[in-house]
């Protein structure tokens, strides 16, 4: 296969990898988008299978089958609430693997450059490795974060915002010394040196940020396990994988955009971790009244005779696994004549869209499933809103309290709605340690338990 | 403890101060209940229903005070029933304290404690307790349907064969509980329905009911403690006079609801206004107890002025005595639940919480009426004036260019100082990559929310493009890099598989 050829491919695969993208703004076109994406990945292998590989064949198809097959069982084996732990563990291998080429690529002796071009490419080297290392690492402990191998709670270590700088300095003192040792063919160490530190910034970093913050540390791997593909591409000369590093790495800054918005907070300061520790004192509100219980008897007789009702699901409906329970509830009411809705907000469960992609598997039809911004003006004419496991996206006080430390973020308006039941375990507050009015309204009622076994005694009580 | 509950005594009274549901909510909660035989029978609850919820049955009013420890009742006790009373017994009931200094004084002589149910202070707490609040919602109600059992014409505008019927206009005066009652029914009937309250607070609650709210062209707050109205000053009389002047001609029906707590009801409809009203008009005042909203009022009877009707009834919450007795017994209910904390049967009269203190208007033997005043109403009085203490001076944001010009800059400098030192083959790939950079910029935020996470999946497969690396040293003959190349497939391998198998899966799952 000519250079040409490959080169062709390679574009045929760029543009198929934008329209898998592209493919994903609407339910209809999102099944075309990820066969688009497939074809474009095995356009590129082959090409490339056919183009470049000259020797080692053996091995070459032994890592793809043993890898191929892993990924299949992987990808059939996990819940759906597990998701975000598949998610955080498959972007550590995009991380190690920039790492593997990076290092694969120095110790390679037919790379021939010299003056700037070789400054280049040993930047480009060095920063492909540096991006890899901190996704890897980042990602580790958000897997193990994720699935609760270590404690959710971020880390807050004395003197953190001067470890993260110093470890900057760090590196850029070894790319100083690599850069000069490379020009005399010597340049491991700083380079292993760096690597070393990368990682431990990468863990730092992520141990540092709690679990409703989530949603933007995936986002930010995402975007970092692009940044790194595309760094590779740049020291191979390899257009598609700039292309492609650029597009996920632009994905995932978006999104880790939306998700700083959704909670008004500064991508920086979730990054330097910790939450409410600059400030905004957690203001001890007076007299906070009474929280009425209800049993599920009396809730589903109220559910029974309201006509609109709005479900709003959060991290604990996932804990609970209670997404099956919720659309049987769904079908319920809607054998009633009910009119039964959901709201998500953006930043619901640990990663973006996490709360959609577990209805979708509990078989809740995505056009009853509406964003913030659709469905906020309508809870004054809802009866019923149903929060299930969710508390910081639905507290008031981010609206009405200015020194709130969540004051300014996005909320759903629950309590506009006549009725408001609120699913949990127990009056414990959210992530942000903020205590909720919500609970303390004339219209919102409680419903304590474990979410999966109330909503099962209300479907019976129906 | 045993409850007793007799059968109501007062002529025309057709409640019952508990329900069969009642019972057996207090059952649960400990409590033995007696009830008189006949009790339920005006409110459409049987003796067998009684039985069957866990109450006994006594077949005379004296077994049933002579046994109980506590008694439930709607009316307060007469002389008959005070004198059956015993020391030590518990009495529950509206007893209008205010009005009735002799009926605490006697109670007081007998030892007894009771508990006068208007005395549940208005928060937010006691709010399932409020007896005052359920019977006036039925009384607002209620109003609306004698309004239209008088009124000779349809609420609801219609167009027919035999004509054009337009809507009747009803205004509500005093658009508390009863109020927006009254407003919710008879906008349920039809009406054009308005409303007048002093409280400016309320505009958004009647405006919540589709009805309109009547604004004055004055500035004076309404509102007194506890969220109940208080008097004005005479300006604003008299521009509410004049308000109603001019409506008095133009609306069909009138439902008065304005009371200050403690004083006589304030007279808003006088004689002259009544007589400019449309003959076949209703005016219904639920405020005919206490003296009555309109001057030609006579409590407890229907009278006719000129062709106007003018409803007096004072026992609205009767007519509809299922509904008004079920509501009553919830209230009482959920009194006892609060008094008996043990949930043992046993009732403490706890004097240091706010809400029994402010029921108790007879502590064995001793009158501890009238309560001190709430230590807090409902809503602080003054949230406003917190809000204006925030600093004022904020710093002068910097004109809008700045942001937008910085960046370009910045960003024009950052290239400029790559053009200068790159070879051009970087700067070719550069262009490129830049490109992507817009691409992707462009076509992600496209994607909608709901496949955030799918999106997530399938970037996180399509970087594993960086494959391409790897595949590129997989033939070198150095085995450092053979293997380390090895390793690299196969773990982006995975990546690959996975990535875009979960994705399908997931996509899958969406239906519409």
């Amino acid at each position: 296969m000519s250079n040409g050829l490959v080169t062709a491919a390679y574009i045929g695969a760029t543009v198929l990898f934008i329209l898998a993208l592209g493919g994903l703004s609407h339910q209809e076109t999102a099944r075309r988008g990820n066969l688009y994406g497939m074809l474009g990945m095995g356009i590129a292998l082959v090409a490339t299978f056919l183009g470049v590989v000259t020797a080692n064949y053996a091995i070459l198809i032994l890592a793809l089958v043993v890898g191929g097959a892993l990924g299949l069982v992987l990808a059939r084996r996990v819940q759906m609430t597990q998701m975000p732990e598949l998610v955080a563990i498959l972007h550590s291998l995009v991380g190690l693997a920039a790492v593997l080429v990076g290092f694969a690529n120095f110790m390679d002796p037919s790379t021939h450059h010299v003056g700037v071009e070789k400054t280049i490419h040993d930047v480009e080297t060095y920063l492909g490795i540096l991006i890899g290392a901190v996704t890897f690492s980042g990602s580790v402990v958000a897997f193990g974060k994720l699935s609760g191998k270590i404690g959710g709670k971020p880390l807050l270590l004395p003197a953190r915002h001067w470890l993260n700088l110093g470890l900057l300095i760090v590196a850029i003192w070894l790319g100083g010394w690599f850069l000069g040792a490379s020009e005399s063919g010597a340049g491991v160490v700083p380079l292993v040196l760096m690597t070393i530190a990368a990682l431990l910034f990468g863990i730092h970093m992520v141990a540092a940020i709690g679990g409703a913050d989530m949603p933007v540390v995936i986002s930010m791997l995402n975007s970092y396990s692009g940044w790194a593909a595309s760094a590779t591409g740049f020291m191979l000369e390899n257009d598609l994988l700039i292309v492609t590093g650029a597009l996920v790495g632009s994905s995932g800054a978006i999104l880790s955009y939306i998700m700083c918005r959704a909670m008004n907070r500064k991508f920086l300061s979730v990054i330097a971790g910790g939450f409410g520790t600059t400030g905004g004192a957690v203001a001890a509100a007076a007299e906070q009244g009474e929280v009425r219980s209800l049993d599920p008897a009396e809730a589903a007789q109220m559910l029974a005779d309201a006509k609109r009702v709005v479900i709003v699901p959060g991290y604990g409906m996932a804990v609970a696994q209670a997404q099956h329970a919720v659309y049987e509830l769904t079908k319920e009411l809607q054998s009633r004549g009910v009119d039964v809705r959901f709201a998500i907000h953006p930043v619901a469960g640990r990663m973006p869209g996490h709360m959609n992609v577990l209805l979708a598997e509990a078989n809740v039809p995505y056009d009853i499933v509406h964003e913030m911004d659709e469905i906020n003006d309508d809870f004054p004419h809802v009866d019923v809103s149903i929060v299930i496991g969710a508390n910081d996206i639905v507290n008031p006080s981010a609206q009405e309290v200015p020194d709130s430390p969540i004051a300014g973020m996005p909320v759903l308006e629950v309590w506009k709605s006549r009725t408001t039941f609120v699913l949990k375990r127990s009056m414990a507050t959210g992530y942000a340690g903020v205590e909720n009015p919500l609970f303390f309204k004339e219209n919102t009622f409680m419903l304590f338990g474990d979410a999966r076994d109330t909503l099962t005694a209300l479907i019976k009580a129906l | 403890m045993r409850i007793g509950v007799p059968k109501e005594v007062t002529p025309g009274e057709r409640r019952v101060a508990t329900t069969p549901e009642a019972v057996g909510q207090l059952v649960k909660l400990g409590f033995a209940v007696t009830v008189e035989a006949g009790a339920g029978a005006e409110a459409s609850f049987s003796d067998e229903a009684y039985r069957a919820a866990g109450a006994e049955i006594a077949e005379d009013a004296g077994a049933v005070w002579s046994t109980a420890d506590i008694v439930l009742k709607v009316r307060a006790p007469v002389d008959d029933e005070v004198d059956r009373m015993r020391p030590g017994q518990v009495l529950v009931a509206f007893l209008a304290p205010a009005q009735n200094a002799r009926l605490l004084e006697r109670l007081a002589e007998k030892r007894v404690t009771a508990l006068a149910v208007e005395g549940i202070p208005r928060i937010s707490r006691a709010q399932k307790l409020d007896a005052l609040s359920s019977m006036a919602n039925i009384a607002g109600y209620r109003a609306v349907v004698e309004a239209a059992q008088h009124f000779g014409r349809f609420f609801m505008g219609q167009i027919t064969a035999a004509g054009k019927v337009p809507p009747a206009k009803v205004l509500v005066i005093g658009a508390g509980v009863a109020g927006l009652s009254a407003i919710g029914t008879a906008k349920g009937l039809g009406a054009i329905v308005r409303a007048f309250d002093t409280r400016p607070a309320v505009k958004e609650q009647v405006e919540s009911m589709d009805a309109e709210f009547l604004m004055l062209d004055f500035e004076e707050e309404g509102e007194g403690v506890g969220g109940y109205a208080k008097v004005m000053s005479p300006e604003f009389i008299a521009a509410e006079m004049a308000l109603f002047r001019e409506q008095a001609k133009e609306v069909d029906i009138i439902v008065t609801t304005a009371l200050i707590p403690g004083k006589p009801a304030p007279k808003l409809i006088t004689r002259d206004m009544v007589e400019s009203m449309k003959p076949g008009s209703v005016i219904v005042d639920l405020a005919a107890e206490q003296g009555g909203n309109c001057e030609l009022t006579v409590p407890g009877e229907v009278i006719e002025h000129q062709g106007v009707k003018i409803i007096g009834y004072t026992d609205l919450p009767s007519r509809l005595p299922a509904q008004s007795s079920q509501m009553y017994a919830t209230n009482l209910r959920h009194l006892l639940a609060d008094m008996c904390p043990g949930k043992d049967g046993n009732v403490v009269v706890d004097m240091d919480d706010e809400v029994i203190r402010g029921a108790t208007v007879v502590k064995d033997g001793t009158i501890t009426w009238p309560p001190p005043p709430p230590k807090i109403s409902a809503a602080p009085p003054k949230p406003a004036q917190a809000a204006a203490v925030e600093p004022a001076a904020e710093k002068k944001p910097a004109p809008r260019w700045v942001g937008p010009a910085i960046t370009f800059g910045l960003g024009a400098l950052a290239l400029a100082v790559v053009g200068l030192f790159a070879p051009p083959s970087f700067m070719q790939h550069f262009t490129v990559f830049v490109l992507a950079c817009f691409v992707g910029y462009m076509v992600i935020w496209n994607v909608t929310p709901a496949l955030h996470t799918p999106l997530m999946s399938v970037t996180n497969a399509i970087s594993s493009i960086i494959i391409i690396g790897a595949l590129l040293q997989i033939s070198s003959p150095e085995p450092a890099i053979k293997w380390s190349a090895f390793v690299a497939v196969l773990i982006t391998a995975v990546n690959i598989a996975g990535g875009f198998a979960v994705t399908r899966r997931m996509l899958a799952m969406f239906r519409k």
